[in-house]
């Protein structure tokens, strides 16, 4: 009996376990190809820059689909849950700077800090806020990622011997002679520890990538799902709907917060004034382009898109004309019906021929055995 | 003292009185029908028992738990199950999720899976389907699968919004009879039916609302042959 249970589980799971295990393979690969070109001096200077803000927006990305795709709800605010990654672990990092000298445990645990104090975020802020929902939350979300933009873009923090110091202007710092003064208000953060690397965004990508795929596939994916579904019927089979969609938002908010630390130790300065509203756009784009629900679309999503407009950069003036026109052409293709059975068939023949080819191989090498 | 309890009733949709002083009981075992026409807030009184809406003022027991401030989730697992208006089934799940999502509340996961197969016994249907999304199911089969998925909380009590709406005269006694077969498995029922002639022929007892209050009350048998539910409601 056991034995039948397990074996109907592992056959009930094979389609979503194939699925997440294609996009960690694909995701792996290119992460493959690039440190061999890289280390092989063949990756131009503007694309090995562009290989760590990939990592972040893939997984931003991936992190508002959860919200988006699995819970249903429209967020805006993913720059905001970002930002107060991005500030949470670059004030860990500079604090601990002279506590603790090894870089590999001391990045780890300023990412963690980044994610955990934009999950404290995502939780009081959803509290309130998943009340609403439609086109309501999205508004409040919207106002929230700007307030936190805001706050921080006003907000002094200092070091000294007598612990943290927090103003809303320099002045009202009272800093002893030996501090140091390390979020300066809209100046931002200067001297962040250059930790992040492509390795570490893979990971961390990798990680996101695990956690979503596991969470969506979880009996609290499930109950998400249903919420996603009908919210009535949810209620009245006895789900606490708050309670789902609030470990959703808090998830979401974690990852946000991740990708913000990893943006935050890419470059040595950080300002608020780049977590703004059309960032938290940018990163919907991805997420409704590679299909609302669709993980590993969001990672496909989010890297042509960022590099589309990077590798323009050399025909300047057409550069926003061309992302727009692909940006269009992308969206008709995804909501095309007629356009997509044409993509669907053409690409089931292209699959067949490939199929072909290795049989043929197979078949040819049983042959000569 | 009955199962279900409720005493002098009264909701509000904003500024409008819904349920205007209602006062009706439910047994251990018996299958009770709620009969009126549209708008007479069968659907209000049902919501307002598993906790969709809360009353103004009045009281709910169940088994003398009183469930007027208890949220919905609470009260699923207190044993009264809903199977809501109109076949509100998760229509992108398969058909064992949505399942499986019946049972979320339940305590004793061991025993889930073979509750599955007893929803599956009694709805040869689901069983044939289980993999398939519930989207697809027809009408007649998604409101089974709203039904078994009520089920699957192993309720005391199921409270049951119109199952016959919409669906073809066969289906509509398919329903029916697996209504009584609940029973016999000893589940009380609460039903709300536009169909007062199947309802009052396989209810107990049944109460009649109209506009927010119950205007008649008594035994299914007795009502049937009422006149003056004969000329609303029956059609003759």
């Amino acid at each position: 009996m056991n034995n039948k249970t397990a074996l109907a589980k592992t056959k009930m799971l094979k389609p979503q376990t194939k699925k997440s295990f294609t996009t960690y393979i694909m995701v792996t690969v290119v992460f493959v190809i690039m440190m061999i070109l890289s280390s092989t001096g063949n990756v131009s200077s503007q694309i090995d820059g562009l290989l760590v803000p990939l990592c972040v927006y893939s997984i931003l990305a991936v992190s508002l689909n959860l919200t988006v795709g699995i819970l249903g709800e429209l967020s805006l605010g993913q720059a905001g849950f970002m930002c107060v990654g991005a500030y949470a672990s670059a004030l860990f990092s500079i604090a601990t700077k002279e506590t603790i000298l090894v870089e590999w445990v001391r990045f780890p645990l300023a990412i963690l800090v980044g994610g955990i104090f934009a999950a404290i975020f995502g939780i009081l802020i959803g509290i309130p806020v998943l009340r609403l929902n439609g086109d309501y939350l999205a508004i409040v979300t919207l106002a929230f990622g700007e307030i936190i933009k805001n706050v921080f873009a006003a907000l002094y923090v200092g070091i000294d011997s007598k612990g943290l110091h927090i103003a809303l202007n320099q002045a009202d710092m009272n800093l002893e002679a030996d501090g140091t003064e390390i979020i300066r208000g809209a100046l931002g953060v200067k001297g962040v520890p250059n930790d992040s690397s492509f390795v570490v965004g893979f990971i961390l990508l990798l990680i996101t990538l695990i956690i979503s795929y596991n969470y969506i596939n979880s009996r609290t994916g499930r109950a998400v799902k249903a919420i996603r579904d009908n919210s009535i019927a949810t209620e009245s089979v006895g789900l606490n709907i708050t309670k789902y969609k609030l470990i959703t938002f808090a998830l979401t908010a974690f990852l946000a917060g991740i990708a913000g630390a990893l943006y935050s130790h890419n470059y040595s300065t950080l300002q608020a004034s780049k977590f703004d509203y059309n960032l938290s756009i940018l990163i919907l784009v991805f997420v409704v382009l590679g299909g609302i629900g669709n993980i590993r679309g969001s990672v496909i999503a989010a890297i042509i898109l960022t590099l589309i407009p990077e590798l323009l950069r050399s025909i300047n003036s057409y550069r926003m004309l061309i992302y727009s026109i692909v940006l269009i052409v992308m969206m008709i293709l995804t909501s095309n019906e007629k356009a997509r059975t044409f993509i669907v068939t053409n690409f089931g023949k292209l699959k067949g021929m490939v199929l072909k080819i290795f049989k043929r191989k197979d078949t040819a090498e049983k042959e000569v055995k | 003292m009955a199962m279900l309890e409720i005493n002098d009733l009264y909701v509000n949709y904003g500024m409008i009185a819904a349920l205007k002083g209602i006062s009706f009981e439910v047994n251990e075992g018996e299958v009770i029908a709620l009969i009126g026409a549209n708008g007479a807030g069968k659907t209000t009184t049902l919501h307002t028992i598993t906790g969709l809406l809360h009353a103004k003022s009045g009281s709910i027991k169940f088994n003398g738990v009183e469930l007027t401030k208890a949220p919905a989730h609470k009260i699923v697992e207190m044993g009264i199950a809903h199977v809501p208006e109109g076949r509100r089934i998760f229509q992108n799940l398969t058909v064992l999720d949505n399942l499986k999502l019946g049972a979320f509340t339940r305590k004793d996961k061991e025993n889930i899976s073979k509750d599955i197969q007893m929803v599956y016994e009694r709805f040869p249907r689901l069983a044939e389907r289980k993999t398939q999304i519930a989207g697809t199911l027809s009408g007649g089969e998604q409101q089974m699968l709203a039904m078994g998925r009520a089920l699957m909380s192993k309720p005391k009590i199921i409270v049951m919004d119109e199952p016959s709406m919409g669906l073809s005269p066969i289906f509509v006694s398919n329903i029916f009879d697996i209504i009584q077969t609940i029973r016999e498995t000893g589940t009380t029922v609460l039903l709300v039916e536009q169909n007062a002639k199947k309802a009052l022929s396989i209810a107990d007892r049944a109460y009649v609302l109209e506009t927010g209050k119950i205007s008649l009350s008594g035994k299914a048998s007795d009502l049937i042959n009422d006149a003056s539910v004969k000329k609303a409601y029956l059609g003759e």
